[in-house]
């Protein structure tokens, strides 16, 4: 329902067709992880971007990671690294491997892959502890992904 | 999740949302009413890989939820503890007995919590301290059985604990447990769910660290039933296996389930060398 909602309100805002939306199952990977294609198409937003890194609900990557310029919303996680000057370590395409599937970047590590369906062992539906209901959403949308990647862009020292 | 803190100290509130996480004192003792000693750091049990010292999660919580567990007039848990003490003398089912008339004083079975879970040779059954106080109930009382994890039980697992404090957990993972064991073990290493996370990967490879506003510990369940400040009740080891698991964007399993009753055992065993702490309180 959600994807189909988000999809159609892409076509609707833009003048790039839905059809441009690349699909978890289809993404293309590098040999390093990164991911050259934009998911949706459609630039990304780093205001919006900043809103999902912090959202417990979407991105919630402060629950893992500190973030200096986030530094007004309370309780940075410390199980990532920090994520000051990212943008000065990674390219656009390696920052949206990292997002879309970190495995793909970093073999076995605790980081989710917000942009996956598939390969789960007992999936649940969403916090409920009940089985998920297929097929599964990604945690985060394709244009989500873009706006987080663009507002990573902007974290350079 | 502080409010309990706060109220006891109101300058505390603007320093707390400043400063994040509320600052634990990780090399504290735990010594409660100035008599009983726990033990609440030691060496990892050999059959743990991924440990060197095994810590109680008491260590890892703030200094203001350390203190009420220091003496049991503070601690809320011991409340209903005291509970389970009244029941235990009271005459229940078709036998017309109580626990009393087994087992005397309480105090007598302060060597039950720290092996449990363990194997009921007549049952040929596991059996965690929750399934033993119902097969009591059922085979010695002709009692109904108390639903798992539900306040009577609980209040009698407190109270159970209560008289094994400062005694070592010590559970068995060989013999005709063994393979219960093992499949506790394959859980606890398997990652779940949309997040992908398995218990290692948050209570093995990140103790210490925060995850968000949570300070994590290394999930012992030596202080368990635990009294959480969150939800002001006491809380059993399944039920926060359940919400661990379901924190993972999982399916989880039934709490009383075969996987939470192997699971149990091989956390428990993953304290050996702790001491008994519960009833306890974390936030
Ligand atoms: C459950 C923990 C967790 C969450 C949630 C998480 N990450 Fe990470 N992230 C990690 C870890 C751990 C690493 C380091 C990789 C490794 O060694 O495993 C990492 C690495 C990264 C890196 C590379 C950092 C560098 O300095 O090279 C970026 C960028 C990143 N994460 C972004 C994000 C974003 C954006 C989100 C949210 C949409 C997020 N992370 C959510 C744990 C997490
Ligand atoms: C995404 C991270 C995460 C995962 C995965 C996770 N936990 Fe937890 N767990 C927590 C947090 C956060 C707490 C609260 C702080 C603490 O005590 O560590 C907690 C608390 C606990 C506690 C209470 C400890 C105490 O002293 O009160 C136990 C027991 C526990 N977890 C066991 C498990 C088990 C078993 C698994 C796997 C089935 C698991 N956890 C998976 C995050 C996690």
């Amino acid at each position: 329902m959600k994807r189909i909602l988000t999809a159609g309100a892409v076509s609707f805002l833009s003048t790039v067709a839905a059809t441009a939306e690349v699909l978890p199952e289809d993404i293309v990977f590098g040999e390093y992880g990164e991911v050259e294609v934009s998911l949706s198409g459609v630039a990304g937003d780093p205001v919006s971007g900043e809103a999902l890194m912090v959202a417990r609900g979407k991105g919630n990557c402060l629950a893992c990671h500190q973030v200096t310029a986030l530094e007004q919303h309370p309780f940075h996680g410390e199980v990532g690294p920090s994520l000051d000057g990212v943008a000065d370590r990674w390219s656009e395409a390696e920052l949206r491997g990292i997002v879309v599937n970190a495995k793909m970047t970093y073999e076995g590590t605790v980081m989710p892959a917000f942009y996956k369906v598939s390969g789960f062992y007992r999936p649940g539906d969403a916090y409920t502890g009940k089985a998920a209901v297929m097929p599964l959403s990604p945690l985060l949308t394709a244009q989500e992904i873009e706006d987080i990647v663009a507002y990573l862009l902007t974290l350079s020292d | 999740m502080y409010m309990k803190t706060l109220i006891k100290s109101g300058v505390a509130v603007i320093a707390l949302l400043a400063a994040g996480p509320v600052a634990a004192d990780e090399d504290a003792d735990l010594i409660i009413n100035d008599e009983i000693e726990i033990t609440v750091r030691a060496e990892a049990p050999a059959h743990v890989d991924g440990l060197r010292t095994i810590y109680s999660g008491w260590v890892f919580r703030a200094d203001e939820t350390q203190a009420l567990q220091m003496d049991d007039f503070e601690n809320p848990a011991m409340l209903f503890a005291d509970e389970a003490r009244e029941k235990w003398t009271r005459v229940e089912g078709s036998a017309e007995k109580s626990c009393a008339d087994c087992h005397g004083e309480p105090e007598s079975l302060a060597d039950a919590r720290g092996t449990y879970p363990k194997w009921n040779d007549q049952a040929q059954e596991v059996r965690t301290l929750a399934m033993q106080v119902n097969g009591c109930r059922t085979e010695q009382m002709g009692a109904e059985a108390w639903k798992y994890d539900s306040a009577e039980l609980l209040n009698m697992e407190a109270l159970l604990s209560s008289v094994a404090r400062g005694n070592p957990v010590n559970v068995a993972i060989d013999g005709p447990v063994a393979a219960t064991f093992e499949l506790g073990k394959e859980i606890y290493y398997s990652r779940f769910g949309q997040l992908d996370l398995s218990c290692a990967n948050c209570h093995e490879e990140n103790y210490g660290n925060n995850i968000r506003a949570d300070h994590l510990s290394q999930g012992q369940i030596n202080g368990f039933p635990t009294y959480r400040l969150k939800n002001a009740r006491l809380n059993g080891a399944q039920t926060r296996f359940r919400g661990c698991i379901r924190d993972t964007r999982a399916e989880t399993y039934a709490v009383g389930s075969e996987e939470f009753i192997a699971l149990e055992l091989y956390v428990a065993s993953r304290g050996n060398g702790l001491s008994v702490e519960g009833p306890s309180v974390r936030n």
